[in-house]
């Protein structure tokens, strides 16, 4: 059972300092920062919806659709892409038939790029959930998808 | 006593009988990449195995220790013995190394990297004389690797904290500021402002509530040593906020942190409750006047928050939009208090500083370039890690001598990520110094070395790095937000062979006005990948623009694959791997590769090269595009 968005305001002040930590714990909880949140938040800070909405799309950390099963993640950092992180992003928009930033219909998968996981010696290197895969290929990729129902 | 001083004599105590170990220790090298590269699941197996077998071990966590390509790693102590590392770990190469050295006592000779100490085994290297750590200097990365990161007695047993006490204890904040004066130490987040300076700024400025703010976004693309480093040392980062927030007379610390850092984060937190149990938080910190709080505030994805002024917005909630300066932070900064912004290396510097002087920190580097500074040493490079060096080492002997060279011919390094430049062969006998890089177009920048050989396309690679800022622009100022965007522009066009010769001079043009127009630091240096290519490699767009060809086979519009008859086996792996159905032909004959279907997505060339019997039956070309 999720915690209420008021359990999670009762360990904020009501500062205006206070709207990107509450912003992060609502999507940790929730798993993404949906409109009636974003409405009680601004009910609860005082501020407008506008200003909140602003603030929170302002930042990639946060997203306002629901969210997959799991979190596919591609790094494109530097060191990944020299070694072929983009073609990894391809195979995989192609294989899931979605683009980067959309969920599959079965809602099986989201696809996500991020800019650096801090692997680079590793690289290229794909983040499925919680867990890191390093020196990663087109056909191994393939492979790994199958794993995660 | 106090309770510190209790705690310090326990822990030499533990540190001691931990030296001289009773019963075996095994070390696993498990920061993030370790993890990656499967620590944790080399961690249960030795569970399994000691539990299995009724051995007496202690297993403990370490961080990186910097030869990131060796992951995971895993050391063994025995009893009496010296430290015996192992490295590129596997299942199978895991119970060969515990039964020979855990059950029989033998080190296993063939597996074996290094050991540490003087004293070793036939057969094994000393561990800092391997080729890659020799040339080091490990001054800020001195624990990395060697202690628990979770065990504040660790860190106090090899004299952590021991800079900060004697400065609260012997020394005024002004004596604080001009030692580090003295020391010469220079800001590590890039751009090497002088550390004293700033903060003499901000003792003087008025005001009863100061900040210092460590700066941990570390968002440039292919740099990871200040994740290396908190997560392999948490406190020696701790320690210099303390330093930094009693010189610069500050009450509250906060640490703005990447949320992508989720290890990191967790080990500051364990840190900062270990601190408060030991007395070196809190109010009248060892019974000075001296009270200091740390704080740690999650990042929420932006890389232009690495900016002093966006960041201090994005910790005060709003959109990480950068402001013009003066007034400089130092004098208003967060909440309009005077506020000091150092890099997380800069404050893992510090307690070193402190703790054996200035004139011993000047002993590395040169003159305006003192002591030492780490490097994520990555892309095509033999030994990929986390290196440190003293400031004035050439790149050549970074690349070389410490990284083992390049996989293919070398063709370029970039310094300084997104906001760095790319420099060719002949300035591989270049010093690492702030000045000299930035003479020669790029910048030192928080520490990625990006190293790149002949299969990399600098085109493609400006490209990705302006892609990146632009995408990153706050979109506050118009020459970055509307200026980078042309940029990116003109350069899928030349990527896709459709440029024509006067892009070169509009992207020269936009490039300088940007750098000239833009309000932060993020736009002011976005041109430079662009602006240093376009000087040292000019032939490579020339010849994307003139003879649609990309020499590295890497621009898709520019290549196709192909099938050498001659030496295709027909054994149908890539038939099968092919997504769209382009690769045809019965078994046991050369196969068909229709390039009206084939999409170049990598999977047969992949298969083929690891074919023992196919070798290199698909190819990648490149040549003139017929229009």
């Amino acid at each position: 059972m999720p915690e209420t968005i008021e359990a999670i305001f009762k360990k904020h002040g009501r500062t205006s300092d206070e709207l990107i930590p509450i912003l992060q714990d609502v999507q940790k909880e929730f798993g993404y920062i949906a409109q009636e949140s974003l409405k009680k938040i601004s009910r609860y800070l005082k501020l407008s919806e506008n200003l909140v909405f602003g603030v929170a799309s302002f930042y990639t950390q946060f997203r306002f659709t629901e969210p997959g099963k799991h979190a596919v993640k591609v790094c494109l950092g530097t060191a990944c892409h020299v070694r072929g992180g983009s073609t990894l992003l391809d195979t995989l928009e192609r294989g899931l038939g979605i683009s980067c930033g959309e969920t599959t219909e079965d809602r099986r998968f989201d696809l996500e790029r991020v800019a650096c996981l801090g692997c680079c010696a590793l690289s290229p290197v794909v983040q499925i959930d919680r867990d890191i895969y390093s020196r990663m290929s087109v056909n191994r990729l393939t492979e790994l998808l199958k794993k995660y129902e | 006593m106090n309770k510190l001083d209790k705690e310090i004599t326990l822990a030499k105590k533990k540190w001691a009988s931990f030296q001289d170990n009773k019963e075996p220790i095994i070390y696993i090298g498990a920061a993030s990449c370790g993890r990656a590269a499967g620590a944790l699941d080399l961690r249960t197996r030795i569970n399994d195995f000691i539990e299995e077998k009724k051995v007496k071990a202690t297993i403990i966590e370490v961080g990186c220790i910097g030869p990131c390509y060796l992951e995971p790693l895993i050391d063994i102590k025995m009893p009496g013995q010296p430290r015996v590392s192992y490295n590129n770990v596997n299942a199978k190469t895991l119970s060969i190394i515990l039964k020979s050295h855990l059950i029989n006592g033998v080190a296993h000779a063939k597996l074996a990297l290094g050991h540490f100490g003087k004293k070793g085994f036939e057969g094994i290297p000393q561990f800092y004389e391997l080729p890659m750590l020799k040339p080091q200097v490990r001054v800020v990365l001195r624990n990395c690797g060697l202690i628990d990161p979770e065990d504040i007695d660790q860190y106090l047993a090899v004299d952590g904290y021991q800079g900060f006490i004697k400065a609260i204890t012997t020394m005024t904040p002004d004596d604080v500021i001009g030692v580090v004066r003295q020391a010469g130490l220079r800001g590590r987040g890039g751009a090497g402002f002088p550390t004293h300076k700033k903060w003499a700024v901000c003792r003087n400025s008025p005001g009863d509530q100061k900040y210092l703010i460590c700066n941990a976004d570390e968002g440039d693309p292919g740099a990871f040593m200040n994740r290396s480093l908190i997560e392999s040392d948490p406190h020696a980062v701790l320690e210099g906020m303390l330093i930094a927030g009693y010189a610069i007379g500050a009450s509250k610390g906060i640490v703005y942190i990447r949320a992508e850092y989720p290890l990191a984060i967790e080990r500051l937190k364990f840190a900062i409750k270990q601190m408060k149990d030991c007395g070196l938080l809190g109010k009248n910190i060892l019974r000075s006047d001296f009270s200091f709080d740390i704080r740690i505030k999650e990042g929420a994805g932006a890389f232009v928050c690495g900016e002093e002024t966006a960041l201090i917005g994005s910790i005060e909630g709003k959109r990480g939009m950068p402001k013009s300066r003066p007034p400089f932070p130092a004098i208003s900064g967060l909440f309009g208090a005077p506020t000091i912004i150092n890099n997380v290396e800069t404050m893992g510097t510090l307690p070193n500083i402190l703790r054996n002087g200035a004139e011993w920190y000047t002993k590395f580097g040169k003159e305006g370039n003192r002591g030492t500074k780490t490097f994520s040493l990555v892309g095509k490079i033999r030994r990929p890690g986390l290196i440190e060096v003293q400031l004035g080492t050439s790149l050549r002997e970074i690349i070389f001598d410490i990284g083992g060279g390049v996989q293919k011919n070398f063709k370029a390094i970039q310094t300084g990520g997104p906001s760095g430049g790319c420099l060719s062969e002949e300035f591989l006998d270049l010093a690492v110094d702030y000045e000299s890089l930035a003479a020669a177009g790029s910048i030192m920048g928080s520490g990625g070395l990006i190293v790149m050989d002949e299969d990399t396309c600098i085109v493609d690679l400006a490209k990705y790095f302006l892609d990146f800022t632009q995408k990153e622009s706050c979109g506050k100022c118009v020459p970055c937000r509307v200026g980078t965007r042309h940029m990116v522009e003109i350069l899928e066009r030349i990527t896709h062979g459709e440029g024509n010769p006067e892009d070169l001079l509009a992207l020269r043009t936009l490039g300088d006005t940007i750098k000239k127009g833009a309000l932060c630091g993020l736009g002011q240096t976005a041109p430079n990948p662009v602006l240093t290519t376009l000087r040292y490699f000019r032939n490579e767009y020339l010849e994307h623009i003139n003879n649609h060809r990309c020499r590295a086979t890497v621009c898709k519009e520019l290549i196709e694959y192909r099938v050498i008859k001659e030496k295709c086996t027909g054994c149908q792996s890539c038939v099968r791997v092919c997504p769209t159905g382009a690769i045809t032909g019965p078994r046991s004959e050369p196969h068909n590769l229709d390039l009206t279907k084939c999409i170049k997505c990598r999977s047969c060339y992949e298969i083929c090269r690891f074919d023992a019997i196919a070798g290199d039956a698909i190819v990648i070309q490149t040549g003139e595009k017929k229009s």
